[in-house]
This record gives structure tokens, sequence and C-alpha cells, in this order.
């Protein structure tokens, strides 16, 4: 089946021949592999991304279910050039390393300022406890958001 | 020659001690950055792996007919097809690359299939029928053990057997087995050149090793294999053994398309190695005044169904058996058993972790058998520079500031009591289980120590190039960057060595330069960052010989206040000098496991503070803060980000990371049921720095990365004792084994 | 693979039957998808049918997400819905696919058994609404047949202000119950408590209730007998997240809290 979605502000068609996830289709169909997949089912956030102005876990969302939606991935939310405020101060704190986690806690931390533009640390944790990093131990993560509040309105 | 005046004064920024800015971040954070699991080639097709559902069983047949019936199956593989060495493996290649008549654990690949889709390889994978017939798992270590299945036995014996002190504690102990787990599973993507010879793009941690193992069991010629650095989602000791490696390689050449595997994370948890369990009994005996006069340990670990780097984890586990304390007479018997468990190889820590939390739980109960303070215990048997190592008795050459981790630990302020305002506070967390005076704090501290880089008479070494080009210098290398920074490290010393700013660093395949070895042991940033600084030394010795100049940078090179050439002409003139660095030499051990085993050595300690549930068994790791030997950072920011991180794994192994095993198979390969720390489990860290000039790494630098993982376990295991009064030998720490009697 | 996208509760019932499956949020069924153990044909989307999404004071539709409930929900219900997945599940999981897929460990199910909410359930022939007794029949077993859709949660008018929830798990977010339960307390001092993780369905600690219902001013050692009885009034089994005699133990340990929170 043909379906038709918008992602990151563009109207896209891609044909869905299986159950498959959205995170599948947007890595495999339609060159957009910055969401990944670490688990298949939830539980990292690594394919974090937002749906119709959710943020969901692209894995767990068919495809063929995206049809209609409006989807934004870090590949949308980071500017032509540059970085996004988010994306700066993680840089700035140390908070990638491996990297593989850094695009969904990126989407989810965008998802975050976008409700809350001065988070307190708990509200940060509680935001973010859907994302796990596996190298960082979450301290130059925070590090980095705390500043994101601190010091910029979004 | 081009003259010029009035030069630049000052050092570029981003050389060591500083902390620039990570050069694959931008991409990183942008969801640009290249993962094995990105990668695609024109034509490409999948791979799926076909998996034993047993722990042991004789393979009757295998019919790949059904699968090969698929729309879009372009080939299924088994043991049959694999055109050279049957098995591989790191240190002993013992294990089938698909397994002939008999399966040995659970997992364990059979055939491999490729098709035009990642879905059509995985339902082709799912059509090949197996008829096993099931063989009685052994699954028992110790049963091994009496059976003589065994990849490794050690023995060490050191000082006079006969000593005995007048206190004596004894304990035995257990530690689950716990995986890596790191967020990019296993992947990879095969390209065949068209010649008969293959370029091998996939996770790793040790390109060179790969490299050689795809070269013999494919039968090729080691000129027809390319095995590229490639982006990896961590490590963690995952990435050290051949998985998928071969495979892909074989489905490339035998379809003559470029072949993409990527394993999902079940099957990533039968597809890597894991941490050794262990089984660990221990007797300390000291004189009256706490000196420590013997330590008895019997070490066992369960290497599973084949060898991986069990010998080197038993060896590591019995040299650091004592941990950073002085003896004068040990007794270390260690075990490493083959069963039919899966395969345990590398992970941070490799074997000093399991022990660690033996000694220090011993070291705590004979404080409290002295009536003694825990860290005064320590600080009276510190093992400091120019002692024996209790084990092996090497003499330490390079700084081991033990002493001094004790007396930071002592000297760091202790928190206030939660305020327990908000859930995440107390234990239990949003599941609202907790009230404030259902919790008891407790603190407990460990000391860890652990070798840095490869032991035991290897040949361990890593080679760089540095090359001047227009746009600056560039470090040319095939260690691998897991995540751990080394892309920034390496520019910051060519920085400081060479005088330039504009340094990048390129990850080149396995042809095009010899072996960094393994991004494991702590050692790249002493490895590679030795070899990078060698040949920035001599590249800018040559260069400034040369042009008879006295100093190089951005503009060229100087002379006085006269710029004698300029960069333009100097990379024109191509300039590289390639350094092979090793460490100094070590040797295998005697018959009584004595010699000069290891290359370095570094020391941490961790005090952790915990509020616990009693009642329900339930933990929170409110802090763990260190002090770690680190001889010099280099880049102050990322040994922070490896110290944070390495805590935390440490936390997990504590209080949640295992994979639960019955008969030999996983019961929890998932991310709902093997446990990560979440940011809501990540305690707060004040990490102490203690830099001393000595150790023979660049400009003194030790490897950071494992030291944070090894005793950070024991120490929230010794908070957890002392806020419930449980003696708690095993890890993880079970809500049961806090709250039922 | 076909999937129809409803624009009506009647189209919804129109396209069920011949092995069509529903599709909520998609967080337990995906699961399943991505692993390989089930292949839908045939899907009725539901994420965007805005009838299933009607909260109506006591009726809460099947669509309605875990966020919502996070924000809006009874005080017990609210708590549970604080501890499903991470904010992402939460965001896109339903409580009606919660009550779909049955797991022991539902942490919604608990509330629903403790204020004795029922399950309407319609088809294109019929409509009935169920006890949640009757609902639950096993693991990850409903009386729902393949042609009906959950619509709705019922919950009774008066729910007692004084409710609790708590949930045991190895870690502070993100888990599955060791042990959940929801502890009810009204005015005169009739008191339920559920518990969920211990037994094929959600339960009631009947005994533990008629015994502490009776009791205006709950003594101390009245707390322990509510305790003991609790602990064994569940069926609880060892697995590899837990194990039968923890399971007990917490089980008493959570719902005696739990009560005490009510009474403080």
């Amino acid at each position: 089946m043909i379906v038709e979605l918008t992602v990151n502000g563009v109207p896209v068609t891609a044909r869905v021949t299986n159950p498959g996830s959205l995170l599948d289709l947007l890595r495999d169909e339609l060159g957009l592999p910055g969401s990944k997949n670490a688990c298949e089912q939830g539980e990292c956030g690594s394919c974090s991304v937002i749906l119709d102005g959710e943020l969901v876990c692209s894995c767990l969302v068919m495809a063929a279910d995206a049809a209609g939606s409006s989807v934004t991935t870090v590949e949308g939310v980071s500017p032509d050039d540059g970085l996004h405020p988010v994306q700066e101060a993680m840089h700035h704190a140390g908070a990638v390393q491996c990297g593989f986690c850094t695009p969904g806690i990126v989407v989810a931390a965008v998802d975050l300022f976008a409700r809350n533009a001065h988070p307190s640390s708990n509200e940060i944790k509680d935001a973010l406890a859907g994302n796990i990093c596996r190298c960082t131990g979450y301290g130059a993560i925070i590090r980095a958001l705390e500043g994101v509040g601190a010091t910029d309105e979004h | 020659m081009s003259t010029r005046t009035g030069r630049r004064v000052g050092v570029p920024r981003g050389v060591i001690r500083d902390s620039p800015l990570r050069p694959d971040g931008v991409p990183k954070l942008r969801g640009e950055f290249e993962y094995a699991q990105d990668l695609r080639a024109e034509g490409m097709l999948w791979a799926a792996t076909v998996r034993s559902p047993h722990a042991r069983a004789r393979v009757v047949s295998i019919d790949l007919g059904p699968a090969l019936a698929i729309g879009g199956v372009h080939a299924c593989l088994t043991a049959a097809d694999v055109p050279g060495r049957a098995t591989f493996g790191l240190e002993h290649a013992d294990q089938p690359v698909l397994a002939g008549d008999e399966v040995k654990f659970w997992g364990e690949p059979v055939a491999v299939v490729a098709a035009e889709d990642d879905d059509t390889a995985r339902r082709a994978a799912a059509a090949v029928e197996v008829r096993y017939e099931e063989l009685d798992a052994r699954t028992d270590p110790e049963e091994a053990d009496d059976r003589d299945e065994v990849f490794r036995r050690l023995s060490i014996r050191r000082g006079d057997q006969g000593l005995h002190g007048s206190v004596v504690v004894e304990g035995e102990y257990e530690v689950g087995m716990q995986d890596q787990a790191p967020l990019g599973t296993e992947a990879g993507l095969a390209i065949p050149d068209g010649q008969g010879g293959v370029d091998l793009y996939a996770t790793s941690q040790y390109v060179h090793v790969d490299q050689e193992q795809v070269v013999a069991s494919l039968g090729l010629r080691p000129d027809q294999v390319r095995a590229h650095p490639t982006g990896i989602g961590g490590a963690f000791g995952a990435r050290e053994d051949v998985n998928l490696h071969i495979h892909l390689c074989m489905l490339a050449l035998h379809t003559g398309r470029p072949v993409k595997m990527v394993y999902h994370r079940s099957e990533s948890f039968t597809g890597h190695v894991h941490r050794h369990p262990a089984w660990l009994r221990y007797r300390h005996e000291s004189d009256e005044d706490g000196r420590l006069v013997r330590v008895e340990a019997r070490v066992m670990i369960d290497g599973g169904a084949y060898a991986s780097t069990t010998s080197a984890v038993l060896a590591n586990a019995c040299y650091f058996a004592v941990g950073p304390y002085r003896s004068d007479s040990v007794a270390v018997d260690g075990v490493g058993a083959r069963t039919n468990n899966p395969p345990c190889g590398a992970m941070r820590g490799f074997g000093a972790v399991q022990v660690c939390f033996a000694y220090e739980a011993q070291m705590d109960r004979l404080a409290a058998a002295l009536e003694m303070d825990p860290l005064d215990l320590r600080e009276l048997n510190a093992l400091g520079t120019g002692d024996p190592m209790p084990t092996t008795g090497q003499v330490i050459e390079t700084p081991l500031p033990t002493i001094e981790v004790i007396r930071s630990l002592q000297a760091m302020p202790l928190p206030e009591p939660a305020t327990m305002a908000h859930h995440s506070e107390l234990p239990g967390g949003s599941g609202l289980t907790t009230e404030p005076h259902h919790v008891r704090r407790g603190v407990g501290y460990a000391l860890g120590l652990k070798n840095l880089g490869f032991s035991e008479g290897s040949d361990d070494y890593a080679q760089a190039r540095v090359r001047l080009t227009p746009d600056g210098a560039v470090v040319e290398t095939a260690a691998i960057e897991v995540g751990q920074g080394l892309v920034t490290v390496l520019a910051q010393i060519v920085r400081s060595a060479l005088g330039i700013s504009r340094v990048d660093v390129n990850h080149v395949d396995t042809s095009k330069i010899d072996s960094a070895g393994s991004t494991s042991a702590s050692r790249q940033t002493q490895l590679s960052g030795g070899a990078t600084l060698e040949a920035s030394v001599k590249l800018r010795q040559r260069v400034l010989d040369r042009h008879e100049g006295e100093e190089l940078d951005d503009d060229g090179v100087w002379k006085g206040d006269e710029l004698v050439v300029s960069w333009s002409v100097l990379a024109e003139e191509d300039w590289e000098e390639t350094v092979t660095f090793r460490h100094p030499p070590t040797t295998g051990p005697d018959e009584n496991g004595q010699g000069v085993i290891h290359a370095d050595f570094a020391v941490a300690g961790h005090r952790a503070v915990v509020d616990v549930d009693t009642e329900l068994g339930l933990v929170k790791v409110v802090r763990v803060d260190t002090a770690q030997d680190v001889g010099l950072a280099l880049n102050p920011q990322s040994v922070r980000g490896q110290i944070e991180g390495g805590i935390l794994q440490g936390v997990g192994l504590a209080v949640m990371e295992e994979l639960v095993m019955k008969d030999g198979v996983i019961l929890n390969p998932t991310f709902t049921d093997y446990l990560l720390p979440t940011i809501l489990d990540a305690p707060d860290v004040e990490a102490l720095l203690i830099e001393r000039e000595g150790s023979w790494g660049p400009f003194g630098a030790k490897g950071v990365g494992e030291p944070p993982t090894i005793s950070s376990t024991a120490a929230v295991a010794a908070a957890i004792r002392a806020a419930s009064g449980k003696e708690l030998n095993r890890v993880p720490i079970r809500p049961q084994d806090i709250a039922l009697e | 693979m076909e999937i129809v996208h409803p624009n009506s509760i009647d189209e919804a019932l129109a396209g069920l039957g011949d092995g069509a499956i529903p599709l909520a949020g998609g967080t337990d069924l995906m699961v399943e998808v991505n692993f390989g153990h089930i292949r839908p044909e045939r899907v009725i989307g539901l994420r965007r049918l805005a009838e299933l999404k009607e909260w109506d004071g006591q009726r809460i539709g099947a669509g309605v997400t875990w966020r919502r409930i996070e924000t809006h929900g009874p005080k017990a219900l609210a708590e549970a819905a604080r501890t499903v997945g991470s904010p992402q599940i939460r965001n896109a999981g339903t409580i009606g696919g919660n009550l779909g897929t049955a797991s022991p460990a539902g942490d919604g199910h608990p509330f629903l058994a403790a204020v004795g909410a029922s399950i309407e359930l319609a088809s294109t022939a019929s409509q009935r609404t169920l006890t949640w007794q009757e609902f639950f029949t096993g693991v990850k077993e409903t009386a729902r047949r393949p042609d009906e859709l959950i619509m709705a949660v019922h919950l009774p008018a008066g729910l007692p202000e004084r409710q609790c929830f708590g949930k045991i798990g190895i870690r502070n977010a993100m888990v599955i119950a060791t042990v959940c339960a929801v502890v009810t307390r009204a005015d005169d001092g009739k008191t339920t408590v559920a518990l969920g993780s211990v037994a094929p369905t959600p339960i009631r600690a009947t005994g533990a209730e008629n015994m502490i219902s009776s009791i205006g001013h709950p003594s101390a050692g009245d707390l322990v007998e509510f305790q003991r009885l609790v602990s064994e009034e569940v069926r609880p089994i060892t697995d590899h997240r837990s194990t039968e005699e923890y399971r007990r133990h917490g089980a008493g340990v959570l719902a005696r809290r739990l009560l005490e929170r009510c009474l403080s």
C-alpha cells in the first residue's frame, strides 16, 4: 500500500508492504537514518520522534498507521546549519560519547523545552526517563540541559 | 624561501589538558554520523542468522529448501560452505564459524541467509529447518572443573606459604553475568571487490584481528580482505570477538553482492560475549594491628562454550585477586570452566571487577573483626610504587597513589540526607512504594586495581601515522573510536607536540596501516596516543632539521621572528612519520604465577551513598564519589565522561544488571528484562582526578576507561550492607536479598 | 498487508473479524511484530478515531492515552499512569490497549479491580459490558471476542477519595511491576485491595479487605494482620523477574503501606 505522510515538514510518499515500523520506514526507505534502533520494543528511546505533536518511539508506530501524520525526526529538529540550543549545550557539556542514544535524547529534550522552557532537574530526569544512555552515566546530559533551561528561552 | 616577521605568540587551542569539542559531536548530535547500522551500498542484500534453540544438541540435518523457496532469497550457507578454517577465536580458534555436528550454546549460529531485504532474510532464516537431537547441557562450572573441562587453570603462590595471621575472615561470593549492552547492536556491511576479495565495514574494537580471522576462514590472502573502522554505538568489550564478520564476507563473496546484517537486541544478547559470572572463595588473615599476612583465594569463572578471552580474564582475576594491598603470603587458584552456557569474554574491567567485589567485602569484614575503620585498614595495607604486587611479585615502578586515593575519599564531604521532596529521591522512584521513614542510609567504600594494556608477554603495540597536509596535520590510525573520545585526544596530542592547531584524525583500513591493537584494556590513549606523540615529535624534529627552523606553527617553520617556510610550501613536501609504539615488555607467569606480567597499573576508589528501603529491599544510589589515578588527564571532560559512565555500569551490576540463566538459556534477552540504569537511577558523581607523573603513556597519561567500573560495584554493595545489615555476598543485589531473611 | 483507518466506530466494528487486528497505540502490538511473533495481514488503525478518545465523567474511552490519565485521571489511576513505560510509551499507549493485552503486570489493572470497574465491548452484532472479573480470564487472555472492540472503561460513581497506587520494580523508571497494588478506603471503612503481577489476572485480596473494613481505626497489630492476609491471598510465581516468596512479601508490605497512606 502507498502511505502519504509529512516528515520534517515535507510531504512524502512511500510504499509499505509489511507491518513494519515507522522507524524502518524512516531509516530504510526515506533516507533518514538519524533515528536509531537499539531495542525494537520502546525500552531505550533511541528512535524517538515527534508524531502529530507527541514524543513517541517510532519503532512502536506501524509505518502504515502513520499515513496522514506529521513526523519530526532528529534531522528535522536540527537547523540547516549548526546546532539547536539543546544540541549546542550537549556538545559543550561532553554529553555525547558513542552517540547512538544522542538523536533520541535530542528529540526528547527538544520536546521537553517546547513544553517547558525552564524545567527543573527533576523535570529533566522525568522527561528523559525513557532514553537509555550506556556511555555517559547521564551526568553530562543533565548538566547540559540544566544549562539550556537556565540561559535560554525556547 | 618566503620570509615574514611578526609571528603569533602562544600555543594552539585544544592541546592536552584542554577539553576541546569532539570532532564527531556535531554529526552525532544532528543524526548524521554514520554507524555500521546506517551503511548502504548499491545492490545490497540483507543477511540473517539461523541460531540454535538448544544449549547443546546434535545437528541431525539442515533443510535449506523452505528458505530458498522464498522469493528474494539469494543464499543459505552452512558449515559446509566455510571455505577456509572452520573455526575462529580471539586467542584460540575453537569456535565454529557455523556449527557443524553439534551446537554447544543457546543461540549458536547454524546457518546464514541473504535476501533482498531485511524482512525476507529474517523470514528465510526462520524457514530453515534444522533437526536437532537434544543433548544434556552441561552448565555447572564446578562439574566442568571436576571433568577437567577448563580453558585455563592458574595457580599463584607468593611468599612463605606457612605464614598465618591471628585474625581470620572467610567468605564466599558470587557475581552474576553482566552484559555490555552497547546501544548499537552488532552490524556490518561486506562488499566484494570483484576480484575475489572483500571490504568489511562492521562493528569492531579491533579491526586487524577481525581481518586475520576473516582471512583464515575465507581461505584468502591477507591482502584480499580489508577491514575498515566503522561508526560504532559503544562496545565495552562486546566488540572484541568476531560475530557477524565472517558470515557477512562469506555471503558477499558467495552472492557477489554487498551484504548487510544488523542484529536485533535479543540476537545481540546471544551474538556477543558477556562478563564472566564468577564464584569466589576467600580467606584473609591479618595480625592484631590489621596488617595483611596472608590472602587465599579460589576464583571460578564460567567461560561458557568457547574460549574467547577466558584465559586472559581468568588470569586478570587471579593477578588482581588481592586488590591494591600488600600481603606477604598469597595463594590464588583460578579456574576458567568450559560449559554449555553462552561464551563469556571481555567486558570493561576484565576479571578485575569480579574479584574486587569479593576482596573489598573481605576487607570490610576484616575491619569489622578488628574493630577498625575500613579506610584506615585499607591505608595501613595500601600498595604503592616500589611495592611488589602481592600476587605476581612484580615491583610496581610507575606511580600508584593508593594512599592519596584513600585520603581523597576520606576528605570528600558526605551529602545531606535527601529532602525526598520528589519521588526520584526515594527508593522505588515513581512506583511510590516508599516513605522517607522507610529509608536507611548507608555509606560504603571500595578500592580497585587493574593493569593497563595487554599483559603476560603479549607483543602489545599500536601504530599511528602523522602526515602534514595543506589543511594541517592528519593522524592515520586503525584504532577504534567507540565513544570514549580517542578522536579528540589524538588530535590534542598532535597539537601539543607539533604546535599546530588544525588536526584531523582519520580511521584507515587494515591495508593502510599496521594494527593499533584493541580498543580495550584502557590502552588506546597510552598506546595509540604514545605512537601519535612519538610520530609528532619525530616529524617536528625532521621538519625543523631540514629547514633549520626553531619553531613550527600553523603558518609554517620559524627561525626567530622569520617564517622560513610557509605551511603551503611545507605541505607540498610530503611529510609523514609512522611510529609503532610498544609499552615496556612483560612476561608470562612462571609455575608460581610470578613474573613481570603487567605494563602499568591504575588504582581508583569509590564511596557510595545509598538510601535503602530495607523492608522492600529497594535501593536508591544517591551518590558515588571517586578518586582516580589518571597519570595526567589529557582531556579532563572526557576523563570525567569515562568516570561517570563507568560508575553507572558498576552501579548497574550492583543492583540490576544480570543475564538470568536457566539450563544454558538466557531468560531475559531483551531491554524489557535486562535492566540498564535510567537517568532516574543515576547517582550524582564527584570525581577527583589524581595526577602523578611517571607513567610511560604520552605526557604521563594513564588509561582511564576501566577503573571507574571496577570498585564502584563493590562500593555500592558495601553501602547497601551498611544500610541493611545483611551480608549480601552476591551481585546484583536483588530486593529479596535485602528484604527476606 | 492492509490497514484501514475507520472514520467511525461503526466502520471500525465492520472491519473487525476475519483476522483483522485492532491497533491503538501500538506499544504492545508492535513489539510482537518487531520480534516476528505475529505478522498481521489486516489492521484496523484506531489511533486517530476520536470517538474512542472521549472521556465522559466515569466513562473513559479505550483510546485515552496514559499521558492524559496521568494528568486527568482519578488519583490512584493517575499514579499508576505515571509508571507506565516511559514518556514516549505514555504518549502512545492507551487504557484500552492495556486491557486488550491483559498482561498480569498491567499497571492500570489493579485500579480497575480495586474500584470495581467494568469494560464495555462492542461488535457489529452486540454491545455488552463485563465486570473486570469477567473480562480478565487468564495470562494475556480476556473475554473479548475477535470481532469485538474494547470501547471504554466504566468507573463506578462515588469513588473513595482515599485511594493509593504503588508499584515495586527493580528500576526507578520504565520497569515492569514485580508487584503493583491499589488500596481504596471509603469513609465508612470499606476497604478494597487489588494487586497485579501476583496472579494470572489482577486480583482482590478479599480476606484482607473484609478483615480491615470492619475496623474503624486499625491498630498497628491490625495492619500487620492485614499485611499477612494479603501475602497469603496472592498467588505469585517465580520467574526471571522475581520469586514467589518476594512477591508474597512485597504484596503484603505494599498493601499495608498503601493502606497506611490512605489512613493518614
